[in-house]
């Protein structure tokens, strides 16, 4: 089994790597990577994304192929793909931070600053807080509902089709903070960093 | 329910955890990646290095303790001490940190926070105030772990860095800091409610009843501290239970 975490030079991925180093240990063969033919020859893909929307797309485009390369796997080949955060966020059809910038498209959508109710809620959203699970969720096997996951966003996916959300968490409203559709999941929390019960998310995803 | 975070701090010098009183005289006791882990293993939220005399000394060995500890530890870490330019924050972050904290650097140009939350984004810059109370109800933003003035009024500073994109704040009374006899609650108030950007307390927690008042009268949205995890005097579990019985929401 290969899986890739793809490294497009946005942002922190090291700690991504280090949970999935830790999951993986001798059972996965873990590449770190940008080159699009590693990453389609491989059986899964996690897409990291830290910064901001607009930062993260424009990352993906800078790589040549990288994009195409990317749908045809989750697109036309079905493979299994995670994003976690603004890797998730770019499933959109379109982000609003920094500017109106156009999203990969996979999940019908929008990215939007939460609404922090003038100012009663801070922002970002960082720290930990309990997702509750919507619908069942491959990623989540032998997660508990209620579990506590790290946040650290002030943007949120808003589905069109709500039937993709597996789970939401309570941060001024419900926001939607895990998603399954088909073969993409994607978290707004970050597994890498929630402690044993994150990396179970992983190991979930790994044994798919 | 967003839970309040309870944050371990470790103080590093030569690769050593110590604990400063007022920032002087420090007691050496113990390797800081097996802390570490300890504080994580123990349910700690997330984990704070402060690199105390990293102005003066070679960084490598926090960037060997911090790649160390990020192998081990799958909960936040948090890095300050000596962080002055993006490079400084590019060794970190790559060394598995997964924020950094500035201090002297965004006191001394405020563009740095700018710069470097542009770079990483918002989510892994911490600016870290050291502030001391010149008069009533007026603090001043400190440098050099409290050794240099700067004339600057802290609560304008803090609204200051949040316009520059810092993610969060961390506050340290300089005044109470070591004294084991509370955080400053006013101060705390003070740049709480000022700002919108989440504030994690520090500086003078000598009991569990310190980190309760730093939640419910200081509107703290972590609080952090260094000896009386240190030294043996509370574990973290009991701090979350102690927490959780007085109706602060945490992470169980």
């Amino acid at each position: 089994m290969n899986v890739t975490i793809v490294d497009y030079q946005s942002g922190n991925i090291s700690s991504v790597i280090n949970s999935f180093e830790e999951v993986a240990k001798g059972k996965v063969n873990l590449e770190v990577t940008s080159d699009v033919k590693k990453i389609k020859s491989s059986d899964k893909i996690v897409l990291p994304g830290q910064g901001s929307f607009k930062s993260c797309v424009d990352s993906l485009k800078n790589i040549n192929g990288l994009v195409d390369t990317l749908k045809e796997f989750a697109i036309t080949k079905k493979k299994p793909l995670l994003g976690i955060c603004v890797g998730l966020q770019m499933f959109a059809d379109v982000g609003y931070e920094e500017a109106e910038t156009k999203g990969l498209g996979w999940i019908s959508g929008k990215v939007s600053k939460i609404d922090n109710q003038k100012g009663k809620f801070k922002l970002p959203h960082i720290g930990w807080n309990e997702i509750e699970i919507q619908k069942e969720s491959k990623i989540f096997k032998d997660i508990k509902n209620k579990s506590h996951m790290y946040f650290v966003h002030s943007y949120e996916f808003i589905p069109e089709d709500k039937s993709v959300i597996s789970a939401t968490t309570d941060y001024s409203s419900k926001i939607v903070c895990s998603v399954e559709k088909e073969n993409l999941f994607g978290t707004q929390f970050h597994p890498e960093k929630s402690d044993k019960t994150g990396l179970k998310i992983i190991d979930n995803f790994m044994k798919l | 329910m967003l839970k309040n975070r309870i944050i371990p701090c470790l103080d590093v010098k030569n690769g050593r955890v110590v604990k400063g009183i007022n920032f002087v005289e420090l007691k050496d006791a113990g390797d800081p990646v097996e802390q570490a882990k300890i504080y994580s293993d123990g349910g700690a939220d997330e984990i704070c290095f402060l690199d105390i005399t990293a102005s003066n000394e070679n960084r490598d060995t926090i960037i060997d303790i911090v790649r160390k500890t990020a192998k081990e530890c799958f909960v936040p870490l948090t890095v300050g001490g000596g962080v002055r330019t993006i490079q400084n924050i590019t060794d970190l972050l790559l060394a598995g940190a997964d924020k950094v904290s500035i201090n002297t650097a965004a006191v001394k140009n405020v563009d740095f926070v700018n710069e470097a939350s542009k770079k990483f984004g918002s989510q892994c810059i911490v600016v870290a105030i050291d502030a001391k109370k010149v008069s009533d109800k007026k603090w001043e933003v400190f440098t050099h772990g409290g050794r240099n003035q700067t004339g600057i009024n802290a609560i304008e500073f803090a609204k200051q860095i949040e316009t520059k994109g810092a993610g969060e704040i961390l506050l340290t009374s300089m005044d109470k800091d070591g004294t084991k006899s509370g955080y400053d609650i006013d101060l705390l108030k003070a740049i709480t409610e000022s700002t919108n950007i989440p504030v994690i307390a520090s500086g003078g927690v000598g009991n569990l009843d310190h980190l309760v008042d730093g939640v419910k009268l200081g509107k703290a949205s972590a609080v952090l501290a260094a000896s009386i995890f240190h030294y043996g005097k509370y574990s973290v579990k009991e701090a979350k239970e102690y927490l959780e019985s007085k109706g602060i929401p945490v992470r169980s």
